[in-house]
């Protein structure tokens, strides 16, 4: 497998008048990587893909693709092939002559063009579908056919911009797993925007967590969930259980927090801000509706949490409680559906039990939303 | 009960609407056919087709017809790429000033033709003399300031047409253009170009129609080369012929002919499409079985229906000879003329003789009383000598059943029975 093209971003701004879009990002996308930049709508990682492509200059700061500075060069002369959000498949083409657009552009021979398309839809299994319009197949044609088009412009890094977002459910998890595999087979550097944080775990080599303009962190997707550097990173992705409070006590990699409204609960402190907490600070504690499990009652410690069930639900793969512990706190809890019975506790107060690994403080900041 | 009462009014505003809309048009397409010398449906004559060769024997209207072509394709091509270059920058401008952009550009389709006339025989005059040129350059050529004017207007309706597409593209289609290598001509010749076909059509139609039908500003600007509205015009003030029915009646023909075809043609895409759709991926590569052009499709069927009246209609015209029916009808003039004739000498003799017999009774005194005919204030005006050329046409109206009695007076001789000799001699 060839190393593939990186692609830098240096110190990167990007200002609108006086709107900043993106503050300051710094990425080092290594070759062949399939890099996800994970973030709501509205935080910037839509401009960052723009940039790379070229459709947009950065206020400051440098672009590099393959070690080459890109500043000053247009969208046409980058190694850069774009998937568009809506796809931009040109309506009034066949899809053989979509995918072989950029062939044209050179001045390649129909009859070349036409055995390179037959070869890219083969790949794209939609062989016998080249003198279609775009508009004649389904969602999950078109999609395909967005990707065939990219590759044939031979580019050195795919720009995807949340490409999957129309598709319906089934059809978005069968292209994840497509996705990765075409991504595989051509070696080539992925870069995909979504807000979706299972395309960007079940895909990506690396994730880049944005927030209003700002990378939170980046880092491989189990870490990004299993030791979220800030508290947007660890509301971001997946649920979680967000306890707030003050740093009691530092011992180590653990900390005690004084939480507002559960006492004191001791958790492990993020990766990322470690030795960088100290007692007093206002910190946040999180905890995944997974990582909590039903204790016998009574039982007391820092890593119980008693709390009163209002409801419950089955949502197939796991049964759903949720509770109120002291002061009116939510907290919701799943059990892992197993085929075990499974016995009502609602209006029951029950005890909570979490491991000391499974909880994870990190400064307190912003939240994502809901 | 009410209901019934609503739907019948319905139909009959319906019909009401529609013979306002069509019956002019319907009225002046029978006159083409009426071999009556004035355009006229009633009373009918005789079916001719003469109209027709009259009007292709006439050398002004030919030249008309020329010149509004000329001058038509021109203004398609100014317009059409003004229109576009307007239409492409009212989407590239700074947002804050599109609406002001928007007005100016529109503007010219609210200014009076007229003043649009005068301003570029002015504007372009004041250049041609400013490059010190003669009366003869190309600057004050008829056809090039007819195309200028008319295009000053006429680019705005493009623009409109062509903006209304535009709102439809996606930008994203152009960078995808780019993203894939094409430079910006490239992305402008191969894709937005092909999007906007369509509204380049229908502008160009538009565009050639407002050009073709164009009186007002044409009529400063023409020059040495009148396009056929002027001829029409010029026409109507010396007097008309059927010649002119028949002109408009070609056009109208043409109008629905395209519009049948225009129709069918897009009836045809959609059970094409329709049909595409429904075939799954085998039988799309497999044996493609479109449905006829007719299925579905009324307007195809009028189509040829139309196309097949037109055939037959034109091969009558060409065997067809009403020559015998004009004699005919000229006879039966002739001698229903005479006939009334007759019946006024008659009658005049018989006051005559009425007269004198008063006179005779009532003596001399009398005499020198005025006669009540030929007496009027309006002279010779009216003198029956006058009537002459006026044609036989006339004379079966004019000498309905009036008398010549003393009330006639105010009209002179026309209706003086002797009128009618000369003409009917």
């Amino acid at each position: 497998m060839s190393a593939g093209v990186g692609v830098d971003l240096e110190n990167l701004w990007i200002r609108f008048g006086d709107f900043v879009a993106v503050r300051d990002a710094n990425v080092n996308i290594n070759g062949g990587d399939f890099f996800s930049f994970l973030g709501p709508s509205g935080c910037g990682k839509t401009t960052i893909l723009r940039a790379v492509s070229g459709f947009l200059e950065p206020s400051e700061g440098n672009v590099l693709i393959g070690g080459n500075n890109m500043k000053g060069i247009g969208p046409n002369k980058r190694p850069t092939a774009l998937i568009f959000q809506n796809l931009a498949l040109f309506p009034l083409m066949k899809v053989w002559e979509n995918i072989t657009f950029s062939m044209e552009i050179k001045g390649a021979s129909s009859a070349e063009r036409r055995k390179r398309a037959d070869e890219l839809l083969d790949m794209i299994a939609l062989p016998d579908q080249g003198d279609k319009l775009p508009s004649e197949l389904s969602g999950g044609q078109r999609q395909r056919v967005a990707i065939a088009r990219a590759l044939c412009a031979e580019p050195d890094v795919l720009l995807l911009d949340e490409p999957l977002s129309a598709l319906d459910l089934k059809l978005r998890q069968h292209m994840r797993t497509e996705l990765r595999e075409i991504q595989k087979r051509v070696g080539i550097t992925f870069i995909y925007i979504t807000h979706d944080q299972g395309e960007a775990l079940t895909m990506s080599d690396d994730i880049a967590v944005m927030r209003a303009g700002v990378i939170d962190q980046i880092a491989d997707g189990k870490t990004i969930y299993n030791d979220p550097s800030t508290a947007f990173a660890a509301s971001f992705v997946g649920e979680n259980n967000v306890f707030r409070g003050k740093v009691k006590q530092v011992m180590g990699s653990e900390a005690l927090i004084t939480t507002n409204r559960s006492g004191d609960l001791v958790a492990r402190i993020s990766t990322a801000n470690q030795g960088k907490m100290k007692e007093g600070d206002e910190a946040m504690m999180f905890i995944r509706p997974e990582a909590f499990a039903i204790a016998p009652d009574g039982a007391t410690g820092d890593h119980f949490v008693t709390a009163s069930v209002t409801h419950e639900e089955f949502e197939g793969n796991v049964f759903n409680i949720f509770t109120e512990g002291e002061g009116g706190k939510e907290i919701k809890v799943s059990i892992p559906n197993l085929g075990q019975s499974f016995e009502s506790h609602t209006g029951q107060a029950i005890t909570l039990e979490y491991e000391t690994r499974n909880a994870v403080i990190v400064p307190a900041g912003e939240l994502a939303a809901e | 009960m009410n209901t019934s009462f609503l739907r019948v009014s319905v139909w009959v505003y319906l019909a009401i609407f529609f013979a306002y809309l069509l019956g002019p048009l319907v009225i002046m397409s029978v006159t083409a056919f009426n071999s009556s010398e004035f355009p006229r449906a009633t009373p009918w004559e005789c079916l001719t087709f003469d109209w027709f060769s009259a009007l292709f024997q006439d050398q002004r209207i030919l030249n008309g017809i020329k010149n509004s072509l000329i001058i038509g394709l021109g203004t398609v091509v100014l317009s059409v790429a003004m229109g576009l270059a307007g239409a492409l920058m009212l989407t590239q401008i700074w947002p804050k000033l599109r609406a002001t952009y928007y007005t100016i550009i529109i503007a010219p389709i609210l200014i009076p033709g007229v003043v649009l006339g005068i301003s570029t025989l002015v504007f372009w005059d004041r250049i041609n003399r400013f490059l010190g040129l003669g009366a003869d350059s190309f600057l004050s050529n008829g056809i090039f300031l007819t195309v200028i004017g008319q295009s000053t207007f006429i680019a705005s309706y493009c623009m409109l047409v062509l903006v209304a597409r535009l709102q439809r593209y996606d930008v994203a289609l152009t960078e995808a253009a780019l993203d894939l290598g094409a430079t910006h001509a490239q992305a402008f010749r191969k894709i937005l170009l092909p999007f906007m076909r369509p509204a380049i059509a229908s502008a160009a139609v538009l565009a050639f129609l407002a050009s073709f039908e164009n009186y007002n500003t044409t009529t400063f600007t023409f020059g040495e080369y009148p396009t056929l509205t002027i001829e029409l015009a010029q026409k109507v003030r010396y007097g008309i012929t059927p010649a002119i029915s028949a002109l408009a009646f070609i056009i109208v023909v043409l109008t629905v002919f395209f519009a049948l075809l225009n129709e069918a043609g897009i009836k045809r895409k959609e059970v094409v499409a329709a049909a595409r759709r429904q075939a799954t991926v085998g039988e799309m590569t497999g044996k493609v079985r479109l449905p006829g052009f007719f299925t579905g499709n009324a307007a195809a069927v009028v189509l040829v229906v139309f196309a097949i009246a037109t055939i037959s209609v034109v091969g009558t015209a060409t065997v067809y000879s009403p020559a015998q029916c004009i004699a005919d009808v000229k006879e039966q003039k002739r001698l229903e003329a005479e006939k009334r004739i007759q019946e006024l000498r008659k009658k005049r003799e018989e006051q005559r003789k009425q007269r004198e017999a008063e006179q005779a009774e009532q003596g001399e005194a009398q005499q020198s009383a005025p006669k009540p005919s030929n007496n009027s204030g309006f002279g010779n005006v009216f003198a029956p000598n006058t009537l002459s050329g006026e044609g036989e046409d006339d004379a079966p109206e004019t000498d309905t059943d009036e008398q010549p009695s003393g009330g006639n007076g105010g009209f002179g001789g026309a209706f003086d029975p002797n009128s009618l000799q000369s003409p009917s001699d």
